[in-house]
């Protein structure tokens, strides 16, 4: 009898040392089992070279790696590499035309290999393969070569200058691929290497044990990640599907789920779940701007297919600045912030909002003056009919076709607009269109951002990291989404301004901060306040919810909101 | 025992001649559920059409200040609560009265749902006769309807969508283009069943001796479907007519719960009921009455099917 007790207690010690262990954060690796996470939005590939979206952006961020991510201040931290290259420490050439990146020592891939420069230049070759779609292909604009000085020193050589080197290889959207892995699927071919896009060997703390597309991920932790003890889960189970409001709902009230992404959801909604008690709500502000982008070009049906919404056409009224500041200032920024978004957003007149240097003081928006469009609107000839729309001596009626993606929150900010706009006389008709065709991408779709086919659409957008350039030299001339482009390009108003691409060029080519930051806010202003071409209406947080056992988590807006997944752990109650 | 039978007849009592419809009617009102239905359903459809004309409320118009109104019965359970006699059924979290927005959305539910069902029953009817009637037509319509059959609703109004949105928008305007593309959409998808029904009806009929006889004296085609066979069959037309006005219905209103069809800011049921699965917990009631509305036409005209199917029918009418 003795004897069992004794061996019960020791036993019962045993059991309860680890559980003690487990309350620090350290411990041994996939000591807290099971993480459950969901994203609303499926995902369909865990190759983010393959997908612009988000949601494959940030599963992918537990698999594969960059050299270099931001962290939740907007900083480089490094990852892959063993310091931020700068010029003070040698790492970027003093002409601005080289960077160098020193890998880790010892690094190895989730199947035991190691990782050495070869993988890094590896990465870059199969983004920009001839005959390859690439959906990062930005991220490598502007280099020239990439090469292996040794094993683990990668040298990057742009074409020119190039004040902000933290492009390639930096953030989630371009991770380090491994070269053994992908090195038949160069080009046309990268589509059809299934397995290797669904379950990428990597360097990150977590592997893909199955892959369901646009539907479950399992994923276990990785044997062989860099720092010992993490992650602090075996196990990931990466839900996809439903919609906001259910996977809020999942975190918050029923505490099925541990952490939920994006929850575009009212103010009113989301505080009568956090009522539910099982978890948190996180906002943080990165740079993400909800806007109303004015087309520019006329997107009317009676044109002809392929001329239709391109610079062939201007907009019959749209081109005129004088009605675009009406529609802006007709706007009661502050209510749509009140109904839609409280606490998780701003009202905002810029499209840069952050970081400081960079925004403007343009705050001119921010107070509705009804009087004032009404005052432009006459100005610029167009006189009540008798409807009370607008319409000018040519018989141009003031009648918006306006779209956006199907989300409450979206219908709402919509129909307070179209109220707005009514009192100044303004005939708006609303269209939603569902969130994976509006932001698919799918060329033969007439129904996607890109193609335009309206008046007005609203959106979210934003630029990773914290320089704005690539962010403003997408209004350059050219650069709009048109037929010969597959509808794609990111001058989505299709802007083309002589003076505006100057800036553009002389941007690049400056290096001091202080020039940079004041040339950004002039082209910031062109682009808003002064021609009112793309209308800021909110600076939008990202907003996700964790469970309160949900430990370690650290809302990033710049980079992966995954990314620092090796540092969660479970908190015991 | 020569005089003749003296006994008086009897004066022939000589019935009035009924009206056939007289006895429909007789029979319809002794089913109690399909009479609770049609009262219903007179009641739904007046207030959804005359409604407006009383309560001159615009369904669009937001009050941003005057959100989330409860509705007034709340004053029974909560003496607290937000309430207002000028909304009687309370405001949505944009302050737009939702009284004046179930009236609104009823006129489009209800519009969609007869107009599908009119289409689908006209389009069954017209292909379950002809290939009932005429063998040669018979394999190819119906392995066409088979064809239709196997066509998935949702992805089709997708493609219709995105085909003809555009010219349709331009000649009638964004909400009448819309409501022609649902209807269709709705009534080319749901004519199957009756024609299959018509078809089997059509082919038992055409042997009958009434037929046989019609045909001897040389009747056409186009009179014998007329005049013989198409009111022996129009008893399971009309029990298919109010089963489609039900299934129009929720098709539309499953339709636009998805956040598909009509613009956002143009009411329906089911519109309505998506708007309101956000705040279901705060705000029930938001989501009780459209449903209620549905739920309850759709049952009301099952049940006036049920009773019409028991009235059109001569054997239970006990003739």
């Amino acid at each position: 009898m003795k004897l069992k007790t004794a061996l019960m207690g020791a036993v019962a010690g045993m059991i309860l040392a680890p559980m003690a262990y487990a309350d620090g954060h350290v411990g041994e690796r996939g000591r807290d089992g099971n993480v459950n996470i969901i994203y609303w939005q499926a995902v369909s590939t865990m190759n983010p070279y393959l997908s612009g979206g988000t949601k494959e952006i940030e599963a992918a961020s537990l698999v594969i790696e960059p050299l270099a991510r931001y962290d939740a201040g907007g900083t480089l931290v490094p990852f892959l590499a063993t310091e931020v290259p700068t010029i003070a420490n040698g790492g970027v050439s003093e002409d601005l035309t080289t960077i160098t990146w020193q890998l880790k020592p010892d690094l190895l891939w989730s199947d035991g290999t190691a990782v050495t420069a070869a993988d890094v230049i590896f990465t870059w070759q199969y983004c920009t393969a001839e005959g390859g779609g690439c959906a990062q292909a930005a991220k490598f604009e502007g280099v020239e070569s990439v090469e292996a000085l040794d094993d683990l020193t990668i040298k990057i050589t742009f074409e020119g200058p190039k004040p902000y080197p933290y492009n390639a290889f930096v953030g989630g959207q371009s991770p380090i691929i491994q070269a053994a892995q992908f090195a038949d699927c160069l080009g046309p071919k990268a589509p059809e290497c299934t397995d290797a896009n669904f379950n990428p060997i990597g360097t990150g703390p977590f592997t893909v044990t199955n892959f369901l597309t646009n539907d479950v991920i399992s994923l276990a932790a990785n044997e062989n990640y860099r720092e010992p003890g993490k992650p602090a889960f075996a196990t990931v189970n990466f839900k996809g599907g439903g919609d906001a409001a259910s996977a809020g709902r999942s975190v918050l009230e029923t505490g099925e789920f541990d952490y939920a992404w994006n929850l575009q959801l009212a103010p009113d909604v989301i505080s009568a779940m956090m009522a539910g008690g099982q978890g948190e709500v996180l906002s943080a502000f990165g740079t993400n701007i909800e806007r109303l982008e004015m087309n520019l070009t006329d997107p009317s049906p009676s044109l002809p297919e392929g001329e239709r919404a391109t610079v062939m056409h201007p907009h019959p009224f749209l081109t005129d600045g004088r009605v675009r500041k009406a529609l802006s200032i007709a706007i009661d920024r502050q209510i749509l912030v009140d109904v839609g978004y409280g606490p998780a957003g701003q009202p905002n007149c810029n499209l840069v909002p952050a970081p400081a240097l960079y925004a403007s003081d343009n705050t001119e928006c921010l107070t509705q003056n009804i009087p004032g469009a009404i005052a432009l609107l006459e100005e610029a000839g167009f006189m009540p009919g008798p409807d009370g729309i607008r319409v000018n001596a040519d018989g141009v009626r003031l009648s918006v076709l306006f779209q956006t993606s199907t989300n409450a929150v979206r219908q709402d900010v919509q129909a307070l607009i179209k109220a707005d706009w009514e009192q100044i006389g303004v005939e708006t008709e609303l269209r939603n269109i569902d969130a994976g065709v509006f932001f698919g991408g799918d060329p033969g779709s007439p129904d996607t951002f890109q193609r335009f086919y309206a008046d007005v659409e609203m959106y979210t957008n934003n630029f990773e990291g914290n320089d704005p350039q690539a962010y403003l030299a997408a209004y350059k001339c050219g650069n709009e989404p048109r037929p010969e482009s597959q509808w794609q390009g990111e001058n989505i108003n299709r802007v083309c301004d002589a003076g505006y691409d100057a800036m553009i060029a002389e941007y690049a080519a400056t290096s001091d901060p202080a020039a940079r930051a004041a040339l950004a806010i002039k082209m910031n202003d062109f682009l808003t306040k002064d021609n009112n071409i793309i209308v800021p209406l909110i600076y939008r947080g990202r907003v996700s919810a964790r469970s309160n056992t949900l430990g370690g988590v650290e809302l990033n807006s710049w980079d992966s909101e995954l990314w620092n997944i090796a540092d969660w752990y479970r908190i015991s109650n | 025992m020569t005089d003749t039978a003296t006994q008086e007849l009897a004066p022939l009592k000589v019935e009035k001649p009924r009206n056939q419809w007289l006895d429909v009617w007789d029979q319809f009102k002794s089913h109690k559920g399909a009479m609770a239905g049609l009262i219903f359903l007179i009641f739904i459809t007046l207030f959804c059409a005359f409604g407006p004309l009383l309560w001159n409320v615009d369904p669009g118009k937001l009050d941003v200040r005057n959100k989330d109104v409860r509705p007034i019965y709340m004053l029974l359970f909560d003496g607290e609560a937000k309430v207002n006699w000028a909304n009687p059924m309370g405001t949505d979290n944009l302050g737009r009265d939702i009284m004046a927005n179930i009236m609104q959305g009823g006129r489009i539910s209800l519009a969609v749902g007869w107009t599908a069902m009119i289409l689908a029953v006209l389009l069954g009817t017209l292909i379950g006769v002809l290939a009932g009637y005429f063998r040669r037509l018979d394999g190819l319509l119906m392995r066409f309807t088979d064809l239709v059959l196997s066509l998935p609703l949702l992805p089709l109004l997708l493609v219709m969508m995105l085909l003809f949105r555009d010219p349709l928008r331009a000649t009638f305007g964004p909400e009448n283009g819309i409501f022609i593309l649902i209807v269709v959409g709705i009534g080319i998808t749901s004519w199957m069943q009756t024609a299959r029904i018509v078809r089997g009806d059509v082919m038992a009929l055409k042997e009958r001796e009434f037929v046989l006889a019609a045909r001897s004296i040389g009747t056409p085609p186009r009179r014998m479907i007329t005049r013989h066979i198409l009111p022996n069959v129009m008893s399971p037309i009309m029990v298919s007519a109010t089963l489609g006005l039900a299934t129009a219905i929720i098709t539309e209103s499953a339709l636009s719960f998805l956040g598909l069809g009509f613009p956002s800011d143009f009411p329906t049921w089911g519109k309505i009921l998506f708007d309101s699965v956000d705040r279901m917990t705060a705000f029930p009631e938001r989501v009780i009455w459209p449903g209620l509305a549905i739920s309850l036409t759709v049952l009301a005209v099952n049940y006036i099917g049920d009773g019409l199917r028991d009235a059109l029918d001569p054997r239970i009418r006990g003739l």
